[in-house]
């Protein structure tokens, strides 16, 4: 036993996880609005761009609107959520890093 | 992803793929392990339209289904019997560790990412109520919370935490103060940004030289003990006491920083500064200690003293040569101190930050096009955050000022061995009371 030690953990305290409930899918997008929410990072708004030029092309009858965020990617932006959940019925959020 | 859960719309969330660990696991420690994500190929910086309409057609990298299906899909096929994953899932940290030997006990340190992979002192209860003995704080008293990055949950700490990552770091008790303060600052030493962060921590006060610091030759450099471990402590609670600093889950430095092993830890030379110390600047007094704390530090330049002919043009040059995101704080020798006042007249440091303010400037079209204004500046001034909105108006050969001039600091270190100077690219965060944790 003299060569074993006890010693303390240097790990902080993580806070609770608690599940959040996740929005229902929608049965089609045929003729349905979905914002694209251009997180305004690393030329995401080029490649949003292209991803609503797929659309017009293999779903037209999806509504697309570009939408970049207020601000940085950084601070939340509760009037394009707000925007989002009046006016559109999905939303393809990107891109992430 | 607020969009899916507060304001129920579904949603779909595209990353590039080497951020597929770190995501997973934000989303999982959010409480949305069930959330809809599609890869495409890093990077997207920097790709031509063309290109980037390849990764559209294309497949997820780590799928191999294409990308558009998966989007698709992401937004239309219901939950039903998708397992949303453990969500109460045990967090807890235990206390102690099993006891072992000394040498599994390192190894298990090293492991489990608990080091900067540096030996380690093993804190036993022993070392650890020593060192809690360089306060009068209680063990269980909360100190603050950390998180690496914007997304990520804050974790908590409490004084008995900070000791044992103070005794892994080597610290003496008397440091202790210190390192609570920078514990107490919230302000993480190992933020997991793509760009390598580091922090700096400046010193100032009677504290410095009642444990020893060196404000002198050196004094950056490693050949303090309580500049070196005090540091060191810095980044050890950090990473820890966050949650963990680990590459592609937690740390996405693509490159990672040297800066990051010391925390470019030290004190400043207030006795050889011809100017108010750093502290004093930020509401504490003369005889009060405390301890400042600098973040993204990155960048540096450097040059020698200050040439009679052409001293503001070399020093513009520098300040140039800085990303504009990152403001400068300068970092002068005794030496150079006093040769900005013997050339420029800068008898106080707020009139050194108005001229370096003024002369670093570049043109409107070039500022706006940097990667790292485009990504967090310019979509601020696009909504009417000033001072950036008036910098739109600029016509883009108009030479606008790089910096905001209250992110333009100065501090004085050195041991007048010769006027060497630096400029560390970094932003000041906040001054804590090292008093209050003594």
């Amino acid at each position: 036993m003299s060569d074993t030690f006890t010693v303390l953990n240097p790990v902080g305290f993580a806070p609770k996880v608690t599940r959040k409930e996740l929005a229902p899918r929608l049965s089609t997008l045929e003729g349905k609005t979905v914002y694209l929410v251009d997180c305004r990072f690393d030329d995401s708004d080029v490649f949003l761009r292209q991803m609503q030029g797929w659309f017009g092309e293999h779903m037209p009858g999806v509504r697309t609107v570009f939408k970049p965020i207020s601000s940085v990617y950084l601070n939340d932006d509760p009037a394009t959520w707000e925007e989002i959940k009046a006016r559109g019925h999905a939303a393809i959020v990107g891109v992430g890093h | 992803m607020t969009i899916g859960d507060r304001y129920g719309v579904p949603a779909v969330a595209v990353h590039t793929d080497k951020f597929d660990r770190v995501v997973r696991s934000v989303a999982t420690t959010s409480g949305m392990p069930g959330l809809r994500q599609v890869f495409v190929p890093q990077p997207v910086m920097g790709k031509s339209a063309r290109e980037l309409r390849a990764y559209v057609d294309g497949k997820d990298p780590l799928t191999g289904r294409p990308v558009m299906q998966e989007v698709v899909e992401g937004l239309t096929r219901p939950f039903d019997g998708e397992d949303p994953g453990a969500i109460e899932f045990d967090r807890s940290t235990p206390r102690l560790v099993e006891s072992d030997t000394a040498e599994n006990l390192v190894r298990l340190f090293h492991e489990s990412h608990w080091t900067d992979m540096l030996p380690i002192v093993l804190p036993t209860e022993e070392r650890v109520a020593a060192m809690l003995a360089g306060t009068r704080r209680k063990p269980d008293e909360v100190v603050g919370r950390m998180r690496p990055t914007h997304f990520r949950e804050s974790w908590e700490y409490t004084v008995e935490k900070v000791a044992v990552n103070a005794v892994m770091a080597g610290a003496r008790p008397e440091y202790f103060p210190v390192i609570l303060a920078l514990a107490a600052s919230g302000v993480s030493a190992r933020g997991s940004s793509t760009s390598s962060l580091a922090t700096m921590a400046v010193v100032n006060g009677p504290i410095r030289h009642e444990i020893g610091m060196n404000a002198g030759t050196g004094a950056m450099g490693p050949y303090n003990h309580a500049n070196a471990t005090i540091g060191r402590a810095y980044g050890l609670l950090s990473q820890n006491l966050q949650g963990g600093s680990v590459p592609g889950l937690s740390y996405m430095g693509s490159q990672g920083n040297g800066y990051a092993y010391s925390s470019v830890t030290f004190a400043e030379n207030e006795e050889r500064s011809p100017w108010e110390p750093f502290h004093v600047q930020h509401g504490l007094r003369p005889t009060e200690s405390g301890v400042s704390v600098f973040t993204g530090c990155r960048s540096t330049a450097f040059t020698l003293g200050l040439r009679e002919k052409h001293w503001r043009e070399h020093v513009r040059n520098m300040l140039r040569g800085m990303d504009p995101h990152t403001p400068p704080t300068l970092l002068l020798d005794p030496i150079t101190a006093l040769q900005f006042i013997d050339r420029g007249g800068f008898m106080k440091k707020d009139a050194l930050i108005d001229w370096l303010h003024d002369t670093a400037r570049m043109p409107a079209g070039e500022y706006w096009d940097y990667q790292l204004v485009q990504n967090y500046i310019y979509p601020r001034a696009t909504f009417g955050e000033e001072p950036w909105a008036s910098k739109l108006t600029a016509a883009p050969d108009e030479l606008i000022p790089m910096f905001r001039r209250e992110d333009i600091h100065v501090v004085v270190v050195g041991g007048e061995t010769n006027g060497y100077w630096r400029i560390m690219g970094c932003t000041y965060q906040k001054t804590v009371s090292v008093d209050e944790w003594r």
